[in-house]
């Protein structure tokens, strides 16, 4: 369901493609889908951090996203975590922000 | 268990009167689309005559509270469903394209929404290329009093210059030019000159030609090839809205480039009209093509070759007033960010001739 929606089988993200010919995703088999579950919240969570964000796993199905208050709220995919995100915070999550970008040239590999 | 099929799904766009039923009309008298199904928003003066012809009503859902992703044009959502139900049920011919014609004013994207977020039409059809049709005699006004116009134009697979011979030669040539800057990697034909190839502007889209490698690199040649110097000046500053391209080396992680994508699309959606990309991803063995409009992006396609010898990833954007050195930045920023880097040499840099 489109958590944002109320849309039954609305969620469809392109970054969880389903599996068939010819499409490229990370969704084939449960193994990679739990690998990629895992990736996705380090990666994001390097990214939220800068907006003192965190976000965990929640049963394979869903993300909680919570605030360093415990203001939380369950996303579905990459699709809905900005808006969550920006609703939580109360202002825009830009990736264009040139003091995030400073920040994420500042993290990465040396850590 | 067989393999499921897709009916692939053309829009016609383009502003007032610039002959969209009238293309529809020489495109349907092609026997090679015969198993053609249509759909109009409304009859205009232009008679069409072929027995796979719906109408639909035009109203627009925006549901409470709702995603721009979940945009659904509840009219056109039924309208489809009730075609595929009549083709399943055996009581149309069973046709295997479906044509939707919007009217003048309507912005595409929801259009375009529709078909890949409804949640029945997504397992039975899929995007096929969007053909916008320009009036060579009132399209540079449109352009510059219409914003639906330039987003007609930006959204477009296929551009279709109709009435070339009532216009001035000398204007034909600044539209041409002018839609060059806002959209390079749409082929153009001239619809008063040039006999439609319907095969060419309905078919050869990027999925049907994803495993073709000699149709991939004319795709990508378009924007990269020749003279990126050269487009970088085409690219005025007077001009919100315009095309650039990027190259980077070094196989990219597709989970950061996700988060990347889907956080710039999320702010800035309705301001990034197109990108399309054929990715360098690590641990994939071929290069993966990406697609998006505004805020939707179609299933990443699975090429089955590289195009050349060229192995860097490449992405074009064609976007309203946002800034190409933030954008790059940005997503350099985000690719070095990872916790853990495909390859420890890995650092992407970018070309500084592109």
């Amino acid at each position: 369901m489109c958590s944002l929606c109320g849309v039954l089988g609305g969620s469809g993200h392109w970054t969880d493609a389903a599996a068939r010919p010819g499409i490229f995703t990370r969704n084939v088999d449960s193994p990679q889908r739990r690998r990629e579950r895992a990736h996705r919240i380090a990666c994001a969570s390097r990214v939220l951090a800068y907006y003192g964000l965190t976000l965990s796993d929640w049963q394979a199905s869903s993300f909680v996203l919570s605030t360093a208050t415990g203001k939380t709220e369950l996303v579905e995919d990459l699709g809905h975590l900005w808006a969550a995100a920006e609703r939580l915070l109360g202002r825009p999550c830009d990736p264009l922000d040139p003091d995030l970008i400073v920040r994420l040239e500042g993290s990465g590999l040396h850590d | 268990m067989p393999e499921p099929v897709f009916t692939p799904v053309n829009l016609i766009t383009g502003f007032l009167g610039s002959g969209k039923t009238t293309l529809l009309q020489r495109l349907l008298a092609d026997p090679a689309l015969a198993d053609t199904a249509v759909l109009i928003n409304e009859f205009g003066e232009v008679g069409l005559d072929h027995h796979l012809l719906e109408r639909i009503d035009d109203t627009m859902v925006l549901l409470q509270s709702g995603c721009l992703c979940c945009t659904i044009r509840g009219e056109l959502s039924m309208a489809i469903r009730d075609l595929h139900s009549k083709r399943e049920r055996g009581t149309v011919p069973r046709f295997r394209r479906l044509v939707v014609e919007s009217t003048g004013l309507a912005d595409p994207f929801p259009i375009l929404s529709t078909v890949q977020a409804d949640p029945v039409l997504r397992h039975h059809f899929r995007l096929g290329n969007v053909i916008t049709t320009v009036d060579a005699v009132n399209g540079l006004g449109q352009l510059a009093r219409q914003v639906e116009c330039t987003k007609q134009i930006a959204v477009a697979d296929r551009l279709v210059l109709t009435k070339t011979d009532l216009a001035e030669a000398a204007a034909a040539d600044a539209l041409v030019e002018r839609l060059g800057r806002i959209n390079p990697s749409a082929p153009l034909w001239r619809a008063a000159e040039e006999p439609i190839d319907a095969e060419a502007l309905l078919s050869h889209d990027l999925f049907a030609t994803a495993g073709r490698s000699e149709a991939a690199r004319r795709w990508f040649s378009v924007e990269l090839g020749d003279g990126s110097a050269e487009a970088g000046d085409r690219n005025r500053h007077d001009e919100s809205i315009h095309a650039f391209a990027l190259a980077f080396e070094g196989p990219l992680d597709w989970t950061l480039f996700g988060l990347w994508l889907s956080m710039l699309l999320n702010r800035h959606g309705d301001r990034v009209l197109r990108v399309k990309g054929i990715l360098n991803v690590a641990d994939a063995a071929a290069p993966v093509a990406i697609h998006g409009v505004q805020r939707l992006v179609h299933p990443p396609v699975h090429m089955a070759a590289w195009p050349d010898d060229d192995r860097r990833s490449r992405l074009v954007f064609i976007v309203d007033g946002l800034d190409r050195g933030l954008i790059e930045r940005s997503l350099m920023a985000f690719l070095q960010a990872g916790p853990q880097p495909p390859a420890a040499a890995f650092r992407p840099s970018l070309q500084p001739t592109l």
